[in-house]
C-alpha cells in the first residue's frame, strides 16, 4: 500500500509541470503585449515609454525560452509571480480566496451527498417505482440546469421574495450566507450521484453473491447492509472525488453570481482585466487541487477494494 | 420510461431549438437589437411582448429565438472541433501505438486534469471575447474523452478480420483508419458530440454570463441572464425564460445523447428502467 501511495503521490509532478508548460505557452502565443492590453482602452494606445517601463519590470522583454525557465524556477520554489494589477505575489492573493473556496465547495459536496446518496439507493430499492421515475426524472434534469440560473432563481426566491437569507457576499464567513452557493453549486454532483448510486446499487443487486446471501438466510437489511453498500460504495467513493475535484472549476460563475470571494471570482476578474500571473496561478492551483484529490480518491478506493493495486 | 422515450423528448426538444433558430427570422415579432424602447421597459408578459421585455424595452421572446442561433451554433461547431480532434488523435494513437501512442496518452491525460471550463476561460482570456474566441475556445477543451473511446475502439477494431484483410490487400494505414476503423466507431463517437453539444451550451451560457462570451446587445442567453439580474426585482421574467430555453436545449441534447448511447448499447438497455 505504501508503494502504491508513493507511486501515485509522484504522479502529480509530471503532470503538473506539463500543465504548467502548457499554460505558459497559452500565454506566449498572444498577439500582442500584455503591457499594452493593461494600459490602452480600446481607443487610444498607451504610452510607449510606460509599455517598455513595465515589460522591463516584468522581465516580458526577455527571450521565451528564459522567460520560461524563469517561470519553472520560481514554480519550483512556489513563487506564482507578481500580480500585473496589484502589484502583490499571486500566491498571496490565492492563500487568501481558496479557503473561501473549499468551504464552498465542501458544503456543496455535503449537500448533494447528504441528499443524493440515499436518493439514489432508494430508488433503486424500489425499480419502476414512482420514487424511481421522479428520481431519475429529476437527475436528468438537474444535469442539464445552468447552475448559475439555478443560483438567481433561488436569490430571488429565498433572498428578495422570502426574505430568509442574504442574497450574496461572505458575511465574515456566516453559515447563512453559504446556504443558497452551495445548494446552487451541489445541484449538479447531487443529480449525477443519484443516478451513479442507483446505477450502482442496481448493478450489485442483479450479482450472483446477493441470490447465494439471501439463499443461505440472510434478512434483506443484513444484506444491503454487508453486501450492497458496501459493493455500491466504491462507484459512490469515485464519483464523489472526480465531483468534487471538478467542483471548483464549475464554482466560478456562482461565485462570481454571489460575489463569494473565492479563487474563481479572482480568475475570472482577473481574465477580465488581463493580469495573466493571476491567471496562470489560479489555474495551476486548480489542476493541483483536481490532482490531489483525484490521487486521494485511487488510494481510498485501493483502501476499499484490494483487487485495485494489483490491477 | 419506455426504450426511445429519451430519443423521443430529447429529439422533440432538439428539434424545437433547431426551428426556433432557423426560422427566427421569421418567428420573432420584434428585432433582437434595434427594436429598443425605453417606453416598453420591463413590461410583464402580455399578448404582444409573450416573455415581457428587458430594461431597454426589447422583446424577450425575440431575443430568446436569436439567442438559440447562437447556442446552437456553438454547440454544432465547437463539437465538431472537438471531434476531429478527439477521432484524429485517438484514432492514430491507437492504430499506430509507440511513441506517438504515448505522447498523445499523456496529453489526454493532461486535458482530463485541466477542467473544461477553467481551459475555455484561459483560451478567452489570451483570444478575448467574441463568437470566434467562443468557438476556439469550447472546441479546444473538450476532445479528451472523444479522444479515450476513439483511441480504445480503434485498438479493440484492429484486430478484426476485415481490418487484417485490408492490411493484407495493401491498403495504406490512412485509408484502413477513414474506410474500416472510423465507420465502425461512429456510434459512440456521436453520442459523445451529442452530450457535449449540451455542455457547450452551457459553457457558452456561462462565459457568456460572465461578460466574456458574446458581447452584448447581441442576444445570447447567458448575456441575457446577465442583464437580467440587474433589474431581477421588477422584472424577473427576463430571468426566467432565458434559463428555460438553456435547460430545454441542455436537456434536448442529453437526452438525446442517451437514448441514443441505450440504443447503441443492448446492455445498457436492459438495466434501464
Amino acid at each position: 500500500m505504501l508503494r502504491f501511495t508513493i507511486r501515485r503521490i509522484f504522479q502529480i509532478i509530471p503532470t503538473v509541470i506539463v500543465v504548467a508548460l502548457l499554460i505558459f505557452v497559452i500565454f506566449s502565443v498572444v498577439p500582442g503585449s500584455f503591457a499594452a492590453s493593461l494600459f490602452s482602452d480600446g481607443k487610444t494606445n498607451a504610452d510607449p515609454k510606460l509599455i517598455a517601463q513595465l515589460n522591463e519590470q516584468f522581465g516580458l522583454n526577455k527571450p521565451l525560452h528564459e522567460r520560461f525557465f524563469t517561470y519553472m524556477w520560481d514554480l519550483a520554489r512556489f513563487d506564482l509571480g507578481t500580480s500585473f494589477r496589484t502589484r502583490l505575489p499571486v500566491i498571496d492573493m490565492i492563500n487568501d480566496r481558496i479557503w473561501a473556496s473549499l468551504k464552498l465547495a465542501i458544503a456543496a459536496m455535503v449537500f448533494a451527498i447528504v441528499i443524493g446518496v440515499p436518493l439514489g439507493f432508494m430508488a433503486a430499492m424500489r425499480p419502476g417505482s414512482v420514487l424511481d421515475t421522479v428520481t431519475m426524472i429529476g437527475a436528468v434534469s438537474g444535469l442539464s440546469l445552468p447552475q448559475f440560473w439555478l443560483g438567481l432563481l433561488m436569490m430571488m426566491l429565498f433572498a428578495l421574495q422570502l426574505n430568509w437569507l442574504p442574497s450574496f457576499g461572505y458575511g465574515d464567513g456566516a453559515f447563512r450566507n453559504l446556504v443558497l452557493p452551495a445548494m446552487a453549486l451541489g445541484v449538479t454532483p447531487l443529480a449525477l450521484l443519484a443516478r451513479t448510486t442507483r446505477a450502482g446499487v442496481l448493478d450489485v443487486m442483479n450479482a450472483d453473491f446477493i441470490r447465494t446471501a439471501h439463499a443461505k438466510g440472510m434478512s434483506e437489511p443484513q444484506v444491503v447492509r454487508w453486501h450492497v453498500a458496501r459493493n455500491a460504495l466504491v462507484l459512490i467513493v469515485t464519483t464523489v472525488g472526480l465531483q468534487f475535484g471538478s467542483l471548483i472549476g464549475q464554482a466560478v460563475v456562482i461565485e462570481k453570481l454571489f460575489a463569494w470571494p473565492g479563487i474563481g471570482s479572482l480568475l475570472v476578474d482577473s481574465v477580465a482585466i488581463r493580469d495573466i500571473p493571476v491567471v496562470q496561478g489560479t489555474i495551476l492551483v486548480i489542476v493541483l487541487w483536481f490532482l490531489v484529490i483525484n490521487t486521494a480518491v485511487d488510494l481510498i478506493y485501493a483502501a476499499i477494494d484490494p483487487r485495485i493495486k494489483q490491477g | 420510461m419506455k426504450l426511445g422515450f429519451n430519443i423521443f423528448l430529447g429529439g422533440f426538444l432538439t428539434l424545437l431549438v433547431v426551428f426556433g433558430g432557423l426560422f427566427a427570422h421569421w418567428l420573432a415579432p420584434f428585432d433582437p437589437v434595434l427594436d429598443a424602447n425605453l417606453m416598453n421597459a420591463e413590461m410583464p408578459p402580455d399578448t404582444e411582448f409573450w416573455f415581457g421585455t428587458d430594461a431597454q424595452g426589447r422583446d424577450v421572446y425575440s431575443r430568446i429565438l436569436y439567442g438559440a442561433q447562437i447556442s446552437l451554433t456553438v454547440g454544432i461547431v465547437s463539437q465538431l472541433i472537438n471531434t476531429v480532434i478527439g477521432v484524429v488523435l485517438g484514432m492514430t494513437a491507437g492504430y499506430w501505438g509507440g511513441w506517438w501512442d504515448d505522447f498523445v496518452n499523456g496529453l489526454t491525460n493532461v486535458m482530463l486534469a485541466i477542467p473544461s471550463l477553467i481551459f475555455a476561460l484561459a483560451v478567452m482570456a489570451v483570444l478575448g471575447p467574441g463568437l470566434v474566441s467562443l468557438l476556439i475556445a469550447l472546441g479546444l477543451t473538450n476532445w479528451s474523452w472523444t479522444c479515450r473511446i476513439a483511441r480504445s475502439s480503434t485498438l479493440s477494431l484492429k484486430s478484426q478480420g476485415y481490418v487484417q484483410a485490408a492490411q493484407t490487400l495493401g491498403y495504406s494505414d490512412l485509408r484502413i483508419m477513414f474506410t474500416q476503423i472510423l465507420p465502425n466507431m461512429m456510434g459512440p463517437i456521436l453520442v459523445m458530440a451529442t452530450l457535449g453539444m449540451g455542455g457547450a451550451v452551457l459553457s457558452e451560457a456561462a462565459l457568456s454570463f460572465l461578460g466574456l462570451g458574446i458581447q452584448p446587445p447581441f442576444p445570447s442567453w447567458g448575456s441575457m441572464l446577465t442583464d437580467a439580474r440587474e433589474m431581477i426585482r421588477v422584472a424577473p421574467w427576463a430571468a426566467i425564460f432565458p434559463g428555460v430555453a438553456i435547460f430545454l436545449s441542455v436537456l434536448g441534447f442529453n437526452l438525446l445523447g442517451d437514448g441514443l448511447r441505450d440504443s447503441l448499447d443492448p446492455h445498457m438497455r436492459t438495466r434501464k428502467l
